[in-house]
């Protein structure tokens, strides 16, 4: 276990530091910030002088390594819009993002579960072709229409649930949270569904390809011939079995989700880390872009371990090394 | 106590059974008309060589046949009440409680997740109301009795802690935890070596005389099945071509097949040197199931076979035989056109 940890954190550091080789590349090779900074009137002399202050003027070299050790120091430097720190910017939106990826996880693990592990166990009834004919549908549906469709019907017609922002929010660990209030639960419930029906899909047919290779298995006809019941034999002895892959591909979703929430978060003006970034790429906001892809590194490593860890607690034959 | 008095009426009684397949190759009849009857407390040795629609009977009493099979005719009757189309529930009370299998690969039948304490305890969590401790003590007693070193210890164990003997014994105690009134051990042994193999029967036989269950050994060794069983079945291609007392049945078999299966016993009491060779072979293969030939499937591998048996089927005819040990009269039944003769 010890010498997992060593081998996780050295291949943390790793992932990270060919993150900010990837990063600096590119943000030095597209764009120049110092022409959002300046006035549009801007004389050559102001200009040069942004420059300096941004440390544009100095070799790619000595820039990466400002660059890299400052990273280093935890110093990600400070927004050219916002004027505060890129870090704090990323941490204070972090809450919202976190709140719609996980509703729409539950709601997808919610859904996916059952639904895949009664169509692989019954493979030929037709309730589950059904079930997978609306996966491939909910898989082949672009978030963005989904999510418009839902505001047009849900919020604008029947006028049910809020259309965009965040709604109320409260104090929650130290985090600002919309989900502790019923209002702020309201607005979180529209961009939650948007996000999780791709995911619920694919989780869905994953669950059920593996159930229906698990029902073949012997240990369950063994179960059934013990006399367990239909739940035990499905939940205890096939998904269980089920697992492995499931968490696989939910690690590698998750990851996705949180990094990915973009497009969700700007069609219902979700204040989270994915509207964040894109308001940054318009603003050429170098410093809070960069935060952001070193967060995504960091949040790929770290469910990747999580997900190490799930496998040994699923399977005693795994064990973490 | 109760196993004397009700000695006449069978606990099994198997009429006509006909468990089918219905696959893209055509139709397998794995089983086709098959009958017998089990009393309380005995044990019925259920041979034939592979293929031969051995486990498929013991899979159709438990209800465990899966599409593309399906029991197509016959009935069960178990304790008098036929469980031949019983609904998933009302045969989930019988499994595991009233009937228990020992399943045929101990490699494959115990679930590689929970531990073999988890997996011996459910049964009785199933069909007891035994306390967690209650069924814990009785764990590590069946996992003693089936020999099982420091049984305490073992039951935190997983399945792939376990060699494959192992496993075995543990899938043995697993089916006989709950005292089931019939068990049904699907080549228990098989995959065991010898010496271990005559441990785990001697075992098995003593388990069943003391709860005074009735067995069906399923097994190709007519070895074994002659030392443990009262009455054997001979099944070859889904139909039983022999059946009476196993001391008849091994001393003076009617049919070719039975005789050809004796035959390839090994006796070790043979001047070659190796202690397992053959002293004869069936000649040619088991036919493929679905195209069968007409007349007695066994024909074209049988030197008495004549134009008759190649095209009329025999059927199942009883003779008198007198089980040695009982002196009581017990049928000798045989299906075949030309049958050995009764040596004395
Ligand atoms: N799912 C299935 N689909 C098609 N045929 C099947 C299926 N299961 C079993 N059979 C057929 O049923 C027949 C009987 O099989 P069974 O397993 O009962 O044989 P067996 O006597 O137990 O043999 P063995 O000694 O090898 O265990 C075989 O011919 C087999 O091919
Ligand atoms: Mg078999």
């Amino acid at each position: 276990m010890f010498g997992y940890m060593i081998k996780r954190l050295i291949q943390m550091v790793i992932v990270l530091w060919a993150v900010s080789v990837l990063v600096f590349v590119m943000m030095s090779f597209t764009g120049d910030p110092t022409f959002m900074m300046v006035p549009l009137d801007a004389t050559d002399e102001q200009i040069a002088q942004a420059r300096r202050i941004l440390g544009l003027d100095e070799s790619h070299l000595v820039q990466y390594w400002r660059f890299l050790s400052n990273i280093a120091q935890g110093d990600f430097g400070r927004s050219f819009v916002f004027r505060q720190p890129a870090m704090t910017l990323i941490l204070e939106r972090l809450p919202a993002t976190l709140e719609i990826v996980f509703l729409a996880m539950v709601m997808a693990l919610l859904v996916a579960i059952p639904l895949g592990v009664y169509a692989g166990a019954n493979p030929k009834k037709p309730a589950s072709r059904a079930v997978m004919a609306g996966s491939l549908i909910g898989i082949s549906l672009p978030g963005f229409w989904l999510g418009m469709v839902l505001i047009f019907v849900v919020a604008v017609k029947l006028q049910w649930l809020p259309s965009s922002g965040r709604g109320p929010t409260t104090e929650w660990l130290g985090m600002r949270v919309s989900f502790t209030s019923w209002e702020g639960f309201r607005h979180l419930i529209l961009p939650a569904i948007t996000l999780s029906v791709g995911t619920l899909a694919i989780l869905m047919r994953i669950i059920r390809a593996e159930m229906v290779e698990v029902m073949k298995q012997d240990y369950i006809k063994f179960a059934r011939a013990k006399g367990a019941p239909a739940k035990v034999i499905l939940f205890k002895h096939g998904l269980k079995n089920a697992l492995i892959p499931l968490v696989t591909v939910f690690g590698l979703m998750l990851g996705d989700l949180i990094a990915f929430a973009t497009l969700t978060e700007t069609i219902f003006a979700w204040p989270g880390i994915g509207k964040l970034l894109v308001d940054s790429i318009y603003r050429g906001d170098r410093p809070v872009i960069v935060v952001y892809l070193m967060f995504v590194a960091l949040m790929f490593v770290v469910v990747n371990f999580i997900v190490d860890v799930c496998y040994a607690l699923i399977d005693p034959r795994i064990k973490i090394k | 106590m109760s196993n004397n008095e009700q000695h006449s009426k069978p606990l099994l009684r198997v009429q006509e059974l006909r468990t089918w397949f219905y696959t893209f190759g055509g139709l397998v009849k794995a089983v086709d008309g098959v009958s017998f009857d089990l009393a309380p407390g005995e044990i019925m040795g259920l041979v034939g060589e592979s293929g031969g629609g051995k486990s498929m009977i013991g899979f159709s009493i438990m209800g465990l046949i899966d599409p593309p099979g399906r029991i197509e005719g016959g009935r069960i009757e178990f304790n008098g009440k036929n469980i031949a189309g019983l609904s998933e529930d009302e045969m989930r009370v019988i499994r595991g409680k009233e009937i228990a299998m020992i399943f045929q690969d101990p490699m494959t039948a115990l679930n590689p997740l929970y531990t073999i304490g988890n997996q011996i305890e459910e049964t009785l969590a199933l069909h007891t109301a035994l306390s967690a401790r209650e069924r814990r003590a009785k764990a590590i007693e069946m996992l003693h009795k089936v020999g099982i070193p420091q049984p305490e210890q073992r039951l935190s164990h997983y399945p792939h802690q376990f060699s494959g003997g192992m496993r075995q014994r543990v899938v043995i105690a697993i089916a006989m935890i709950a005292k089931p009134r019939l068990l049904i051990a699907d080549e228990p042994t098989t995959a065991l070596d010898v010496t271990i193999q005559a441990q785990l029967l001697r075992l098995m036989r003593q388990q069943v005389v003391e709860n005074g269950t009735s067995m069906i050994l399923i097994t190709h060794d007519l070895a074994a099945v002659s030392q443990m069983a009262d009455t054997i079945v001979v099944l070859y291609c889904g139909r039983i071509v022999e059946k009476g007392p196993a001391e008849d049945i091994i001393a003076r078999p009617r049919h070719p097949y039975t005789r050809g299966l004796i035959d390839s016993i090994p006796h070790e009491t043979a001047e070659n040197d190796g202690p397992k060779q053959r002293l004869s072979q069936i000649p040619g293969n088991v036919p493929d199931i679905r195209k069968l030939p007409p007349g007695c499937a066994f024909a074209p591998r049988c030197s008495r076979a004549s134009e008759r048996c190649r095209m009329q089927d025999p059927v199942l005819m009883e003779h008198n035989a007198i089980a040695m040990g009982s002196g009581k009269l017990r049928p000798h039944a045989v299906a075949c056109h030309h049958p050995l003769a009764v040596s004395p």
